[in-house]
């Protein structure tokens, strides 16, 4: 129950994190950030990286800031600065609802928002919530900064399109529209633990009441959270009724192909995207 | 270099300390400092007996090197009375209501539940059980945590229990 022996590194700049990546990274050194998923599993002795590159002293990492219609979120951000609204309007809101389904208060302290999508726990919050919102990650090494989408960073499960020598220095989230309604959803255990199934909805109002671009994310179930194409195109066009959540909440139980406990799993499914789309919008 | 020479403040007391890299907050508490009141439970984040406050926040002690605590003020259990004849009151609350039988989860109880009532000082039930929904305990039921920590809040509002 005690790590393997390693070295530790605390750089204080990103150019000094990024040359330590390039040296240790070939001998599986790895970023600490907040530590609540790597430290536990160098205890478990599941992982045993010898080096660690701290980023918590990292001048810069912490930036959280609403900026040209984004919200740009550093590598050192914490879960709990999202408890309250960070952005203006409904994303403020959504993520405000969503970080209290992460873990308990001490552990929403110390864990970073970077290092949940980059640690991609199939039933974590935050890698669902930058799928369905088509969050943009900064990946930054020696070779300079790299753009990639949410829907292909998150690779398979514990899997990530960065490279073992990039760091994620930050995320960038578009602002939701004014009048954007949203759900969001989860069954797990107990308060703070991982979801066995999570809906995210978000969707607008045209003038006549039809919905325009939903959007509607499952995680939890699979091995990497993701966007339902043919849920979203039941929904598309229609006036929400309470049959057309429970059609396209079928729609999901059946687009979903679960990791374990099939039928349990597609059965949560269906509640929580009924329930998500009751939230987001009356029928 | 696995080793560090780093000071820790531990309830206003510095404590110069030689520590591996790997040793955790929570052990350099009990086998550097001497503070045997911060529990291990798992040491994986799950129970949360280690629970100490770190610059008056919460933090799961087993999840945090030692190294990582530098320059930063710790607050354990043993610093959570005003001194030595004299109770915390949330600690003379968990006596007054039993909240406690072997103790072992009362260290991360006590140090979750000072940093809620700093933070909400009328804290309901359901808000107290949503707070220490990370730590177990295997002998009390919670109840008796839960009856004290409003006792204690009322005490700490002023108003007679
Ligand atoms: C009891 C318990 C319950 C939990 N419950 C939940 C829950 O319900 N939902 C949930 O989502 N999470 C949960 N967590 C995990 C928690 O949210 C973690 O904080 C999170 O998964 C990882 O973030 P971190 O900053 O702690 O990363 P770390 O533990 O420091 O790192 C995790 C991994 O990501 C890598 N990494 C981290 N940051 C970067 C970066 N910037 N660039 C490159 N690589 C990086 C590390 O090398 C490591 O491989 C729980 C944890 C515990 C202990
Ligand atoms: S010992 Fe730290 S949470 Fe269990
Ligand atoms: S009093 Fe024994 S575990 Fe809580």
């Amino acid at each position: 129950m005690k790590p393997a022996p390693f070295d530790w590194h605390a750089p204080t700049t990103l150019a000094e994190a990024a040359s330590l990546l390039a040296r240790l990274a070939p001998e599986d050194g790895r970023v600490l950030a907040g530590g609540q998923s790597l430290l536990p599993a160098m205890a478990l002795r599941v992982a045993r990286p010898p080096h660690l590159v701290d980023i918590n002293r990292v001048a810069g990492l912490d930036v959280l800031a609403v900026e040209g219609g984004l919200l740009r979120i550093g590598a050192v951000v914490r879960h709990v600065a999202f408890e309250k609204p960070v952005a203006p309007g409904p994303l403020g809101a959504l993520l405000a609802e969503v970080v209290r389904h992460i873990a308990h208060w001490p552990i929403r302290q110390r864990g970073t928002f970077c290092g949940s999508l980059c640690h991609a726990d199939p039933a974590a919050e935050w890698p669902l919530v930058a799928v369905v919102l088509e969050a943009v990650m900064l990946a930054h090494s020696l070779r300079g900064d790299r753009r990639i989408a949410a829907v292909d960073f998150l690779r398979g499960l514990l899997d990530t399109a960065l490279a073992p020598d990039e760091l994620l220095r930050g995320v960038e989230i578009p602002l939701l529209p004014q009048d954007a309604c949203w759900g969001f959803v989860e069954v797990s255990r107990r308060a703070g633990d991982f979801a066995q199934a999570m809906a995210l909805v978000v969707l607008r109002l045209d003038a006549q009441g039809r919905i325009v671009t939903p959007r509607v994310g499952i995680g939890g179930v699979e091995a990497v959270p993701r966007r339902l194409a043919v849920v979203e195109a039941v929904l598309e066009g229609q006036t929400p009724s309470a049959a057309l959540f429970a059609a396209a909440a079928e729609a999901a139980a059946g687009a979903v192909d679960p990791m374990e406990d099939a039928a349990y799993r597609r059965a949560l499914t269906r509640t929580v995207t009924l329930r998500a789309l009751h939230q987001a919008c009356p029928a | 270099m696995s080793e560090r020479r780093i000071t820790l403040a531990v309830n206003g007391q510095r404590h110069d300390i030689t520590v591996p890299v790997r040793r955790s907050l929570a052990d350099a508490l009990r086998q550097d400092c001497g503070l045997t009141g911060t529990h291990l439970g798992c040491e994986h984040g799950v129970c949360g007996a280690c629970t100490v406050l770190v610059d008056g926040r919460s933090a799961r002690a087993c999840l945090m090197l030692a190294v990582q605590a530098e320059n930063l003020a710790i607050t354990t259990v043993e610093g959570l009375a005003p001194d030595a004849a004299m109770l915390h009151p949330l600690q003379q609350a968990f006596a007054n209501n039993h909240a406690l039988q072997c103790g072992f989860c009362t260290p991360g109880m006590l140090t979750t539940l000072v940093e809620l009532l700093a933070e909400n000082p009328s804290p309901s039930a359901a808000e107290v059980r949503v707070a220490i929904s990370g730590n177990l305990c295997r002998c009390t039921g919670y109840e008796t945590i839960v009856a004290a920590t409003l006792e204690a809040a009322a005490v700490m509002r002023g108003e007679a229990a």
